[in-house]
């Protein structure tokens, strides 16, 4: 049954992750994302599910796997420094083939950083973060409605490719209350083929990462890389706002992207032509259709709640076309919209003075 | 004349495959496969079992056990055994760690496993060292034992004590068969099939956390002929290490 709520973004992606058929959550507490342990720590049970606060967030990874193994829709959640500590399950995790769903609400870093919202973790999560020639699917929702989609999507993902999902929210998004439309409880989908169950009636299975025999390896990181360009190909969400001459286009995602929106809103009323580029998925990522973006309005400018860690993607797919401008806010410190207009007047003024000057 | 009839008393358990073990001469990961697989067998568990292997010699135990197997990393085996566990209750789930991974990196995993009372058994193989990378000191390993991280023996101070994992797991009130059992002599491996069998039954019976560990021999990095390394477990392993059932409350 659908049903209108108020919502806090860690409680509805919860929610999400329950309705999409997650029946198991292992984790261990960091600050900023408790509530949603706490949450699943009773509506799990209800469900006939599985709740374990874990010693550490290595053994929480590692009984994720377990469960994926077996073929169970699983989650674990974290921070900062527990998502760091479960890289090593991770890569098991790509290298094994298994399905899972990671939330990453980041606080700042390294170290024990802050708990302020920052998005320092853009590359560890799309570039895989543990040893190993693998990658993530990453998701950046940016609403609480979102926070619940997502939750979803990444389970099918997770199983449609075999493949750990993360999802990159931060203090901000898992904070906040919007209006949420639950889904419909999806039915608990059967146990996927691959699933270890106990060799009933068939030959033994086996999940395994270690492949010693002379050739395995490279043929299983080619596999695994064809896996990734299938992603690449088929998986790709943005949401992109670009009007027509455009002389600016603006991309940032995850909780900024809703700051970086009320800016372009406001400069296009002043009448600066400015779009907006949100990557929904960081991995895969729009490269299409930023380089559109950059073959027509010659400008884009990244925003982000770091030093600089997406820019590198956007400049990649850009490839040289047009130019490629950065303001990063880090450490926790949250931008005003204003800020972000001035950046945009700033930089469209300039390259009028320019063109005046040539 | 009385008919002469032909009674099969000693073969291969069905639930070890045919192919030949890579281990060393005299290695004992050899003796606890097969005692794994005929409590396997005597449990009528082929088509029920997930084992979790940990990373040690005893990695490619999927190439000898015929039942479901699924890798964990290093010391993690407890942690992906209670996921699957927790999921599958009807499965029945089994570890296979050496000392170097659960006593060492694995020590936290396998302590809150057993305090959390998974009814999950482990198969626990201690041969002092860490075997597959080349016979580095372990938290077993014995004082004034050399190995090639303890070139002039394992000094306690410093090194650390022979770390007793039975005596430590069984201390817990989540565990409810501990056992240090051993391969050295026919009898000993018959009290160690004993034991593999006691500790199969707690999880059947679904009373909690269970382990056997083994005095294993690893000859080639203890720098022992297979019939010294047989010496070296009576003489020098097991008055550190006494054989025995630390706990069983099953009744
Ligand atoms: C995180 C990590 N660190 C180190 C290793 C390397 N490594 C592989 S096996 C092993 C020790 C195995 O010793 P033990 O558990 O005693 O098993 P044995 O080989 O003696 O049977 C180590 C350190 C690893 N695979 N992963
Ligand atoms: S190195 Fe030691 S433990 Fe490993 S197979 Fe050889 S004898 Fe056995």
């Amino acid at each position: 049954m659908r049903e209108k709520i108020l919502a806090k973004g860690s409680v509805a992606l919860a929610m999400g992750a329950v309705d999409a058929g997650c029946r198991c959550y292992f984790g261990y507490p960091i600050t900023p994302q408790n509530d949603i342990p706490e949450y699943l720590s009773a509506a799990l049970p209800k469900a006939g599910g599985t709740f374990i606060q874990a010693e550490s967030e290595l053994a929480a990874i590692n009984m994720v796997l377990g469960a994926a193994a077996v073929g169970a829709r699983a989650m674990t959640s974290s921070s900062g420094p527990g998502i760091s500590l479960m890289q090593e399950g991770l890569s098991y995790m790509a290298g094994s083939e298994l399905p899972a769903v990671v939330v990453n609400i980041t606080r700042s870093g390294p170290g024990l950083g802050g708990i302020a919202p920052t998005q320092g973790d853009y590359k560890q999560a799309t570039r895989g973060g543990g040893h190993g020639d693998y990658r993530l699917l990453v998701l950046a929702p940016s609403s609480v409605q979102e926070m619940y989609d997502l939750a979803g999507a990444a389970f099918a993902l997770a199983f449609r490719y075999r493949n750990p999902v993360m999802i990159l929210g931060d203090a901000i998004l898992g904070q906040m209350k919007e209006p949420l439309l639950t889904g419909a409880t999806l039915p608990l989908p059967d146990p996927p083929a691959w699933a270890l169950s106990g060799a009933r009636l068939r030959q033994p299975r086996l999940i395994k990462s270690l492949y010693l025999q002379e050739g395995e390896m490279t043929a299983h990181n080619w596999k695994l890389y064809n896996k990734y360009e299938a992603v690449k190909r088929q998986e790709v969400r943005v949401e992109v706002d670009c009007p027509p001459r455009c002389t600016l286009v603006l991309v940032a995602y995850g909780s900024c992207s809703r700051i970086v929106r009320t800016a372009v809103e406001r400069s296009r009323r002043r009448g600066f032509a400015v779009g907006l580029i949100r990557p929904i998925t960081l991995f895969p990522f729009p490269e299409a259709e930023i380089q559109r973006a950059a073959a027509a309005a010659k400008r884009l400018l990244v925003v982000e709640m770091n030093t600089g860690q997406m820019v590198d993607d956007v400049r990649l797919a850009c490839a040289g076309t047009g130019a490629v401008y950065f303001k990063g806010y880090p450490g926790g410190e949250v931008p005003t919209p204003e800020q972000i207009e001035q950046e945009i007047e700033r930089i469209i003024k300039a390259e009028e003075l320019r063109r005046w000057r040539n | 004349m009385a008919e002469l009839t032909k009674k099969k008393v000693f073969g291969r358990p069905s639930s070890l495959k045919e192919s030949a073990f890579h281990f060393c001469p005299g290695c004992h990961h050899g003796v606890v496969h097969r005692l794994v697989a005929e409590a396997v067998d005597h449990f009528k568990l082929a088509d029920s079992t997930v084992a979790v292997i940990g990373v040690g010699c005893g990695v490619f135990l999927y190439d000898y056990l015929a039942v479901d197997c699924c890798e964990a990393p290093h010391g993690r085996a407890p942690a992906v055994a209670t996921g699957i566990k927790r999921v599958n209750p009807d499965t029945f789930v089994l570890t296979y760690q050496g000392d170097g991974d659960l006593a060492a990196i694995g020590i936290s995993e396998i302590i809150h496993a057993a305090n959390r009372q998974e009814n999950i058994t482990v198969i626990f193989v201690n041969n002092s060292l860490y075997g597959m990378t080349g016979g580095q000191m372990a938290p077993t390993t014995l004082p004034g034992q050399k190995t090639t991280t303890t070139p002039a023996g394992r000094k306690p101070r410093g090194d650390g004590y022979p770390m007793q994992m039975s005596e430590l797991i069984a201390s817990l009130p989540g565990s409810v068969f501990v056992a240090r059992a051993a391969c050295h002599t026919p009898a000993h491996i018959r009290q160690a099939g004993k034991a593999v069998r006691r500790a199969f039954s707690a999880q059947l019976e679904g009373r909690g956390f269970s382990m056997v560990e083994f005095l294993s021999a690893c000859p080639t990095n203890w720098r022992l002929s297979p019939e010294e390394a047989l010496r070296f477990i009576e003489e020098k392993m097991i008055p550190v290490y006494p054989l025995g059932i630390f706990k069983d409350e099953l009744t």
